[in-house]
């Protein structure tokens, strides 16, 4: 699991994913809507957040998760049922790290996924392609002592979404993390290198900061391939939000 | 060192079958006295009720600690971890069977929806103490938006309901680090 120093890893060269041409073509056909997603109108507060100042907050502390929580198997998304699920297999694997560089240890971290034809197990998707009976596409695992997660899956499928026409999602992973401190909580999305779609992505274009945009973005690392086996991806990720400092006692 | 944060993202539609849990909104051991009930809506600006809904609260036990424990995913049916998960209901409903904090006298409370490009943080009081840091801070006409009611007519049961914008725009709360840049804070909220 050796690999390059953190901060060499984080300040790699953005990826080259310059925003698409947003000229109209020549035929008369309407240009292709990148406006970022923003979202549910009526779900945004209007009033900004109130800071919470000060130490002694609940939210600097959090849940904390073990062997009942995750087992195993959790982490492997190909290995929940009978048969293998169709598709390209893969593995995902990074360090959850909090702003300062210290590894998130022991902690919850969530996936779930479309399956390798762009299909969720969700009976709110309707998008006409098939399950895979061997797919649900949801995994745990718990980060270990240096922060590290790990897991296997397919590789999931492209589907078009109702943000504006012919919008289509680039293929992600969602994920969830959980810090040392509640406060540090976190949901977001992972997308593939080099994947055409992504800067078409109205959800990706959400991310305001065009910097920040490659922080989403995993690398394909042939040393995590597992020869005949699996291509492998890393990502790390960063939680935002206090974090106890080492001498406040942080886990 | 500082490193660049990872932007969040909306938790999208699809989340359903990978985060609820069954007991996810029991932390209360089962039969235990203490136990209260909290229960309400989420609702949207326009006042309709949001079915797609992710709740998650964390607390103190009633001894005031905030260790937490392990198994707020496969409860044990005896150990209070402090954690609970919560889906909202198709008419917008939750529900949380919890004890009472220690401590300071509210929950903390993570709440995520499609359309929310980044969760809200709010907190759930039972009482509003004179002595706590945040209230103050706030209008009068918005304190009690923090404040979960008693339910007349129930045996320790209480309503909260969340609004996420609109006249009655719940309180959400953030919570800045030392040092933190406006570069690094997270975007596309």
């Amino acid at each position: 699991m050796a690999s390059e120093p953190l901060q060499e890893q984080l300040s790699r060269p953005i990826p080259d994913f310059t925003d698409p041409p947003a000229a109209a073509p020549a035929n008369g056909a309407p240009a292709y809507d990148l406006a970022p997603y923003r979202g549910l109108p009526l779900r945004q507060p209007a009033r900004p957040p109130v800071p919470v100042l000060g130490p002694g907050a609940v939210e600097l502390t959090g849940p904390v998760f073990g062997p009942a929580d995750v087992g195993p198997l959790d982490s492997d998304l190909t290995r929940q049922h009978r048969g293998e699920p169709l598709g390209e297999r893969i593995t995902v694997s990074g360090r959850v790290l909090d702003r300062h560089g210290r590894p998130v240890r022991g902690q919850l971290v969530e996936v779930w996924q479309a399956n390798a034809a762009g299909r969720y197990t969700h009976r709110a998707d309707r998008h006409a392609a098939p399950l895979d009976p061997n797919f649900t596409g949801t995994g745990r695992c718990l980060t270990d002592g240096e922060g590290r997660y790990h897991f296997t899956t397919v590789r999931p499928g492209a589907y078009p979404w109702n943000h504006h026409r012919n919008a289509w999602r680039p293929p992600h992973l969602h994920f969830s993390l959980f810090g040392t401190a509640f406060a540090q909580r976190l949901v977001t999305q992972m997308y593939f290198p080099g994947d055409p779609l992504v800067p078409y992505d109205a959800l990706w274009r959400a991310i305001g900061d065009p910097v920040a945009r490659a922080r989403v973005i995993a690398a394909y690392d042939p040393a995590r391939n597992v020869p005949e086996w699996s291509l492998g991806y890393r990502w790390d990720i960063v939680l935002d939000g206090p974090a106890a400092t080492p001498a406040e006692g942080g886990r | 060192m500082s490193l660049p944060v990872t932007p969040s993202q909306t938790i999208g539609p699809f989340y359903g079958e990978a985060l609820p849990v069954p007991g996810g909104g029991e932390p209360a051991p089962a039969g235990h006295p203490d136990t209260v009930t909290l229960h309400g809506r989420v609702y949207d600006g326009g006042g309709t009720p949001v079915p797609d809904a992710l709740l998650e609260f964390w607390q103190a036990a009633p001894d005031g600690s905030l260790a937490g424990a392990p198994g707020s995913l496969a409860r044990d049916g005896v150990t209070f971890t402090g954690f609970a998960r919560v889906p909202t209901g198709r008419d917008g409903r939750y529900v949380l069977r919890t004890l009472p904090p220690g401590g300071a006298p509210f929950l903390s409370l993570c709440v995520f929806a499609p359309g929310l490009s980044r969760h809200l943080f709010t907190r759930v009081y039972f009482a509003l103490p004179e002595d706590d840091p945040l209230l103050p801070a706030l209008p009068a006409g918005r304190r009690a938006t923090l404040l979960a009611t008693e339910d007349p007519g129930t045996h320790r049961g209480y309503r909260f309901d969340v609004h996420l914008s609109g006249e009655r725009e719940t309180v959400f709360l953030e919570f800045p680090c030392a040092g933190r840049t406006e570069e690094s804070r997270p975007s596309g909220s």
